[in-house]
């Protein structure tokens, strides 16, 4: 038994279609239950009530990334051994991964306008995730106008390979760029430095929510895809037929 | 190899516009920003690095469709690649084209239109040298976009939103090296960046250009 089985679709679907309803259970709990949580602790004593926006924030920020590296794995996996399961996984997160950006981008800006008095500032860290929407939509429109799925498998997975190069190239150029105005640390929440106990566990259970909430949406469109995949060779085999 | 570099030469020279199409693109592009700014020397000096390298960015990406589409359609891409010749062999020869077509008369043109823009006179060699070492990687990268996108319609648009991203990393240390350079700060850390960049973009991105060229002609 091997971990590779589960990329055969029958498999991959038996065994997600068990595990998806307490995922999608966990995911409610956690998110709702962390957001919650995080909403009812007390102010801050110097950003008062804004403070709450860190328990979306940060977690989709984490999400961000994290769903990009799981494209990255996946379509490595796809490069390499041609599990199907594991493009089509990849695509069906890039639109996740994409919605996490621009919550973490949009929240980041509702928190900044009172904090540092403006919407959008040349930061770093701002600008790196920026770029990083920009990857999501290209290789979202990318999988959308081939249309192969299998070219569009291998050709999405060459991008997303460059992509993550250059991806953190830009990280790391941007801070060069711009480090004079550097206010990444404001945002800093390296656990236990920075935080008391008050904010950090439901923090953290909003970033397991977070997670789950993720596994959850990856593990249905990945089904709907598959789905959706027999569905166009049934109807292939109906016009042959 | 020499054969294609020189096919693909006459055929630039050749196809009519291909050749200044950008050069003059670019100096369009210098000549609406003071229509947009402002014309005051004071407005434009500080940004005219940016623009410069922006400028020259744009007009780089207008020809990458070019580079690989025209064989596509007339069936000479699927020749090349059952030549004897690797693929990556053909993507570095193609880019190098591109960058002798597109990049080198923009690097011509740069000093002249630096002066439209105020561009101050002791950065404009700085700015020769960062076209000079950005642009292969611009050129190279520009051959992997194309390379995906062959097999489109409508690929230019996707082309521009896949390669633009990309493109970052060099333009930034191209912008800093300039500015640096018109305050006479010291601009040999970014010329090292920008030069590692582009060596590490001409020797990898072939690769990965080939294959997605390979995926497309399959």
């Amino acid at each position: 038994m091997s971990i590779w089985e589960y990329a055969n679709p029958v498999k991959f679907m038996r065994s997600s279609g068990a595990i998806l309803p307490w995922v999608v259970a966990g995911a409610a709990v956690c998110t709702i239950g962390g957001v919650l949580w995080g909403f009812l602790t007390p102010q801050d004593y110097k950003q008062g009530a804004t403070v709450k926006i860190v328990f979306l924030h940060v977690p989709a920020a984490m999400m961000a990334i994290n769903i990009w590296v799981m494209m990255l794995v996946t379509s490595l996996i796809w490069l390499i051994r041609r599990h199907h399961v594991s493009a089509l996984a990849a695509k069906a997160a890039a639109p996740i991964g994409a919605v996490m950006t621009l919550i973490a981008l949009m929240t980041g800006a509702i928190w900044g306008q009172p904090m540092w008095g403006s919407w959008w500032e040349w930061d770093p860290r701002l600008t790196s995730f920026l770029i990083l929407f920009l990857f999501y939509i290209g290789y979202i429109a990318l999988w959308a106008a081939v249309e192969d799925p299998d070219s569009a498998a291998d050709l999405t997975g060459v991008l997303c390979l460059v992509g993550s190069v250059f991806a953190l190239l830009s990280r790391y150029a941007v801070l060069f760029w711009n480090q004079g105005l550097h206010q990444g640390a404001s945002l800093s929440v390296a656990p236990g430095e920075r935080m008391s106990a008050v904010y950090r566990y439901p923090l953290y259970l909003s970033m397991l929510g977070f997670l789950l909430l993720f596994l959850a949406l990856v593990l249905i469109r990945t089904r709907t895809e598959i789905r959706k995949r027999r569905l166009v060779a049934l109807q292939a085999r109906e016009a042959r037929a | 190899m020499l054969a294609l570099l020189k096919r693909d030469l006459v055929l630039a020279t050749r196809a009519g516009g291909g050749f200044g199409l950008a050069v003059a693109f670019f100096l369009i592009l210098c000549a609406l920003v003071p229509f947009g700014v402002g014309p005051q020397t004071e407005a434009l000096r500080p940004i005219a690095p940016g623009i410069l390298w922006v400028g020259a960015l744009l007009s780089c990406l207008l020809s990458l469709d070019r580079i690989f589409a025209l064989d596509h359609e007339d069936g000479s891409l699927d020749l090349l690649a059952t030549a004897p010749l690797p693929l990556e062999g053909v993507v570095a020869i193609k880019a190098l084209a591109h960058w002798l077509t597109t990049s080198l008369p923009l690097i011509v043109a740069a000093p002249v239109f630096g002066l439209l823009l105020h561009l101050p006179g002791n950065a404009v060699p700085w700015l020769v040298v960062s076209l000079f070492i950005g642009t292969p990687a611009l050129s190279v990268l520009g051959a992997f976009g194309a390379a995906i996108t062959v097999g489109l319609r409508r690929g230019g648009l996707l082309l521009s939103l896949l390669v633009l991203p990309l493109y970052i990393p060099t333009l930034i240390f191209g912008t800093e090296i300039v500015r640096r350079g018109a305050q006479d700060a010291d601009p040999v850390t970014p010329i090292l960046f920008l030069g590692g960049i582009s060596a590490a973009v001409v020797a990898l991105v072939p690769f990965a250009a080939a294959a997605a060229l390979r995926v497309n002609l399959r």
